[in-house]
């Protein structure tokens, strides 16, 4: 009995040591989890802020008129950044015109019509494309697309649309198979999976009961979708769509294959042209000159502040759906 | 009465049409992979031999393989995993851990969410303003700090799903039995997301495995073998694009063959991260 009571006090001291050192090792355990955390914070401001840094020297010297101007000239050093603006912002927007009804009717079928034990499949060969690397589609653009293009396509499009005022310069040869067409086609099938997945998830978040109601008062599949499904999951499937839109903004190798690397603005789809990032691609390395080099981080300055408003909003919408269905 | 019927017919045909759209629409896009599949595996594989794991690029119009840039690439991902996947994981910790309610997480997640969806060239200019300008060369140790920015967000992500789907149950009995929260943490909500914490690792060994913009004016590329991280170094996707643009025919055979090299690991790595996740919802 007296030899446990002397005990004691040692006892409790090497319980007091042992519950301190679990306290420091808990305060510096969760110390490290959050200084991860702010990290990623500093990794986004890092980027903002060298971005700015290294095109001050452009933005300076060419002030507004980097924006407005569509000269790309490296031997009179004067830069202008339009021409890759608009390369940019037409392909993305003909790359979601071609993919959003057609990632729409994907999910449709996926969610209505699929037959059950293909389902799983067919969701698994869409999320697996979204897998490949942007690579392989350039190198397939330009081995098998283009060609295909410019024998078959193009010759034939070009030849319809001959003779109709407006339509004649949109389609104007000749068919080289690269260009803005092209490029597009190629960011449709790369940003489809993304846009297929995203709506087939918050097409799964429509509450049953409303379709069976829907479905009960006899409306056709059709019908659901499009008066109960749709309107239920219009902010989700426009996240999806701005999700897209800022892959296809900011995609780089696939468009550098088949783009054509030209700084001037056509009016025709057939022509060859650039983009933002095909552009840093392109000529990063072969800069000469601090206000080259600048200049092409000024491209990058761009693109990056277009892609975070487009993904900022676009993650917006969709934790709006999320929140609705946590409800 | 007449009227009622006519009315049901057009709403009949609406639907078979629309219907027809979307099936179509499906088979589009079936088709449109099975083309590109179909094409990488009749190109890339009429060259797939022995000799493009043991030989070095060549020079143009000679024949020769993509050793070095295979192990270009796996050195710089291998570093890239071992940088990132630590900070991923930390990240991902706090925010279904320690944080799971302040304010810091919501902003870290949508921040995150942003940077996993971010061009990747942008993670290229950065790299080179933040390492290859100060260094004044490009590096192999840039090409991996760039690819490891890649790796963090991806990881961050699955971590803290994976975290957030441990029942609180299974920690509130850690705590019971006087276990600090780290030991609960290491020892409970690890052990149980573990698999999924491993999906995310594998997920982004394939997100980074394909990226070349990154590479591009960070690692640069280089025709000799080389395992100084202190020098440029070459890498498949590099390579292809090098390779690809090139008109010689051997070059070109090499990035069709090292384009499916890629596709299949990436494939590969997809499906086996795919059946991890898949067993535990079965469970």
């Amino acid at each position: 009995m007296s030899a446990v009571q002397e005990a004691l006090p040692a006892i409790r001291g090497s319980r007091d040591a042992i519950v301190r050192r679990f306290a420091l090792t808990d305060s510096i355990f969760h110390g490290m989890t959050r200084a991860a955390a702010i990290l990623v914070l500093v990794l986004l401001g890092g980027v903002a802020i060298s971005l700015f840094a290294g095109s001050w020297q452009a933005l300076s010297t060419f002030g507004f008129s980097f924006l407005t101007s569509e000269s790309w000239n490296p031997v009179t050093e004067k830069f202008g950044a339009l021409a890759p603006i608009y390369g940019t912002i037409i392909t993305s927007a003909i790359a979601i015109l071609i993919a959003v009804p057609l990632g729409i009717g994907i999910a449709i079928f996926l969610t209505e019509l699929c037959p059950r034990p293909l389902r799983r499949p067919i969701g698994m060969a869409v999320e697996l494309l979204a897998g490949i690397p942007s690579i392989i589609y350039g190198i397939w653009g330009l081995f098998v697309l283009a060609p295909f293009l410019q024998t078959t396509v193009q010759p034939f499009i070009i030849g319809v649309f001959h003779g109709i005022p407006g339509l004649n310069s949109l389609f104007a040869g000749p068919p080289y198979g690269i260009g803005l067409l092209t490029s597009s086609l190629i960011l449709a099938i790369m940003v489809l999976p993304f846009i297929t997945s995203i709506t087939k998830d918050v097409f799964d978040t429509v509450p049953p009961v409303l379709k069976e109601s829907a479905y009960g008062i006899g409306c056709t599949t059709w019908e659901v979708t499009r008066r109960v499904v749709i309107p239920y999951t219009r902010i989700g499937i426009m996240g999806g769509v701005m999700l897209g839109l800022g892959r296809a903004l900011g995609e780089t190798m696939a468009v550098t294959f088949v783009i054509g690397n030209a700084h001037r603005i056509s009016t025709s789809l057939f022509a060859p042209a650039t983009t933002i990032s095909a552009t840093i691609a392109n000529e990063f390395t072969e800069a000469v000159g601090d206000l080259y080099t600048s200049s092409l981080v000024a491209l990058g300055l761009i693109l990056f502040v277009i892609t975070f408003l487009i993904l900022a909003i676009a993650r917006y919408m969709l934790m709006r759906i999320d929140a609705r269905t946590g409800a | 009465m007449s009227t009622a019927t006519s009315l049901h017919q057009s709403r009949k045909r609406k639907n078979a049409v629309m219907m027809t759209l979307c099936v179509t629409a499906a088979g589009i896009g079936l088709a449109w992979l099975a083309l590109i599949l179909g094409a990488l595996v009749y190109k890339g594989g009429a060259g797939l031999s022995f000799d493009v794991f043991t030989q070095m690029t060549p020079p143009p119009g000679d024949a020769g393989g993509l050793l070095n840039a295979i192990y270009g690439s796996v050195v710089m991902t291998v570093i890239a995993v071992i940088v990132g996947t630590p900070i991923g994981v930390l990240a991902g910790t706090y925010m279904a851990e320690y944080g799971r309610f302040s304010k810091l997480t919501t902003v870290v997640r949508f921040i995150n969410d942003i940077l996993l969806s971010a061009p990747s060239i942008i993670i290229g200019l950065f790299v080179y303003e933040l390492m290859v300008r100060p260094m004044g060369h490009f590096s192999a140790i840039a090409g991996a700090v760039a690819l490891a920015i890649l790796v963090i967000p991806v990881v961050v992500r699955t971590t803290e799903d994976m975290l957030n789907l441990v029942p609180n149950a299974l920690r509130e009995a850690g705590t019971a039995i006087g276990a600090p929260r780290w030991v609960v943490i290491k020892s409970v909500a690890y052990r149980a997301a573990l698999s999924g914490i491993v999906t995310g690792i594998l997920l982004s060994i394939a997100r980074i495995s394909g990226e070349t913009a990154p590479l591009l004016f960070t690692a640069l590329n280089n025709q000799f073998w080389s395992s100084n991280l202190n020098a440029p170094m070459a890498s498949l996707p590099v390579t292809i694009f090098q390779f690809a643009l090139s008109p010689y025919e051997e070059w070109q055979q090499l990035a069709w063959t090292g384009a499916l090299i890629i596709t299949l690991t990436v494939l590969a790595l997809s499906i086996v991260a795919r059946s991890l996740t898949g067993r535990r919802e079965d469970k």
